[in-house]
């Protein structure tokens, strides 16, 4: 094994940070798509049901149902791409979609 | 092994650039979720290819690699065999590919792989054309549905993957649907069970492709096995078992009317593709029936 890493070194002298031949992907990073919203989800925290079924669909897995606060439901909106699966696919039609709109 | 920029909940990180409401993604995050992190994706190019990442940049936790479009299950063989020299038995290698890159382009290497029985876990998403490149027309293009290549509605039906693989009587092969991710997540863990090849053919809503709006996925892939336009079953020692099996169809309206590739259908053209889906939805449960 000690043998092989050294040999691979020598080839990729030039790159000393990672001992790798050709193109290598190795910083795990997430793009900021919560840039591509239209519509924000909303969340009637009254009526939620803490089901889990808008967490269980999001594509983009940015729900998290944290059961024993009064604001149940907490969306990463970083990330949340505004696509409206959670609205849709909610039992109790607690999550709407509404324009995001700058103030002005 | 990687440089974790941002943090995230599984082994997928939150902002891939796929298109909003997108079906493959919810597919791999519940993937990875089941596989963990002992695990190597081979990856085609295609949709899939946003999570091996742009230039140093990744999007899955685990080691993968991008191949060509043609050998996806090629390539999974020789990692496997690579695997197998160095002792390891217990990394799964999973080829994660389109249904362009299956049904069409890598038909041949799908074919010897399961002829040879590697080990590896196969991963079709069907969102029925090559979605990446402009939506053209691919074999799994439902009938009469339009894309770039077929304006006016494709003319055939669609070829069928599992009764292929089932021909070279792969050990473990299934249908799956997104809307059902229980039953999902158990035929992943099944397949990864699987001592041989196994095949995983995921039906997979595509808003950009089919164009709908995105927040209608879950509802389509429901709607399309409610309708009969997809059938879920599994086949496993030899036996087919029949997963859902509607007692009445609802009527194909239900699935076509919000999709703007059946847009351009006139009255007779929709009575014809019902009566279609309705024939071939009942000649297919009696061919399964038969196998079971």
């Amino acid at each position: 094994m000690k043998k092989m890493q050294k040999q691979q070194e020598n080839l990729s002298n030039k790159s000393k940070k990672c001992r790798v031949l050709g193109p290598v992907a190795n910083v795990y990073a997430a793009a900021n798509t919560g840039s591509w919203r239209l519509e924000r989800p909303e969340v009637d925290f009254e009526a939620c049901i803490k089901c889990g079924t808008c967490e269980k669909y999001c594509p983009a897995n940015v729900i998290s149902i944290i059961k024993d606060k009064v604001e149940c439901i907490e969306i990463d909106f970083d990330y949340c791409k505004g696509c409206g699966i959670c609205a849709n696919e909610c039992p109790k039609k607690c999550i709407s979609m509404v324009p995001e709109r700058r103030e002005s | 092994m990687h440089d974790i920029k941002h943090i995230s909940k599984g082994l997928v990180p939150h902002g891939v650039s796929a298109c909003a409401g997108c079906g493959m993604e919810l597919i791999i995050r519940n993937v990875m979720d089941v596989l963990g992190e002992d695990t190597i994706i081979v990856i085609p190019p295609g949709c899939s290819a946003l999570f091996s990442g742009y230039g140093e940049e990744t999007a899955l936790k685990i080691p993968g690699f991008q191949g060509n479009l043609e050998n996806t299950a090629a390539c999974a063989a020789g990692i496997r065999a690579a695997l197998n020299a160095k002792g390891n038995t217990h990394t799964t290698v999973v080829g994660f590919a389109g249904d362009g890159a299956t049904v069409d382009i890598g038909l041949q290497s799908l074919s010897g792989a399961i002829e040879r029985r590697d080990k590896i876990l196969y991963i079709c998403y069907d969102n029925e054309a090559y979605m990446n490149t402009g939506i053209q027309g691919s074999s799994s293009t439902p009938f009469m549905a339009s894309t770039t290549t077929t304006p006016t509605g494709k003319r055939t039906g669609r070829k069928d993957l599992m009764q292929i693989v089932i021909a070279h009587d792969i050990p473990y092969a299934a249908t799956a649907s997104i809307h059902n991710l229980t039953d999902l997540r158990r035929k992943v863990q099944k397949a990864k069970e699987t001592d041989g090849p196994s095949l995983l053919h995921i039906h997979t809503p595509c808003p950009t492709g089919w164009r709908y709006d995105p927040s209608k996925t879950i509802e389509l892939a429901k709607a399309a096995v409610q309708t009969g336009c997809w059938v879920l079953y599994e086949y496993e020692n030899e036996k087919v078992t029949i997963n859902s099996k509607p007692k009445e169809l609802k009527p194909l309206e239900d699935y076509i009317k919000i999709q703007g590739r059946f847009k351009g259908l006139s009255a007779e053209q929709r009575q014809e593709l019902q009566e279609y889906t309705k024939t071939s939805y009942e000649k297919y449960i009696k061919k399964l029936e038969s196998m079971a």
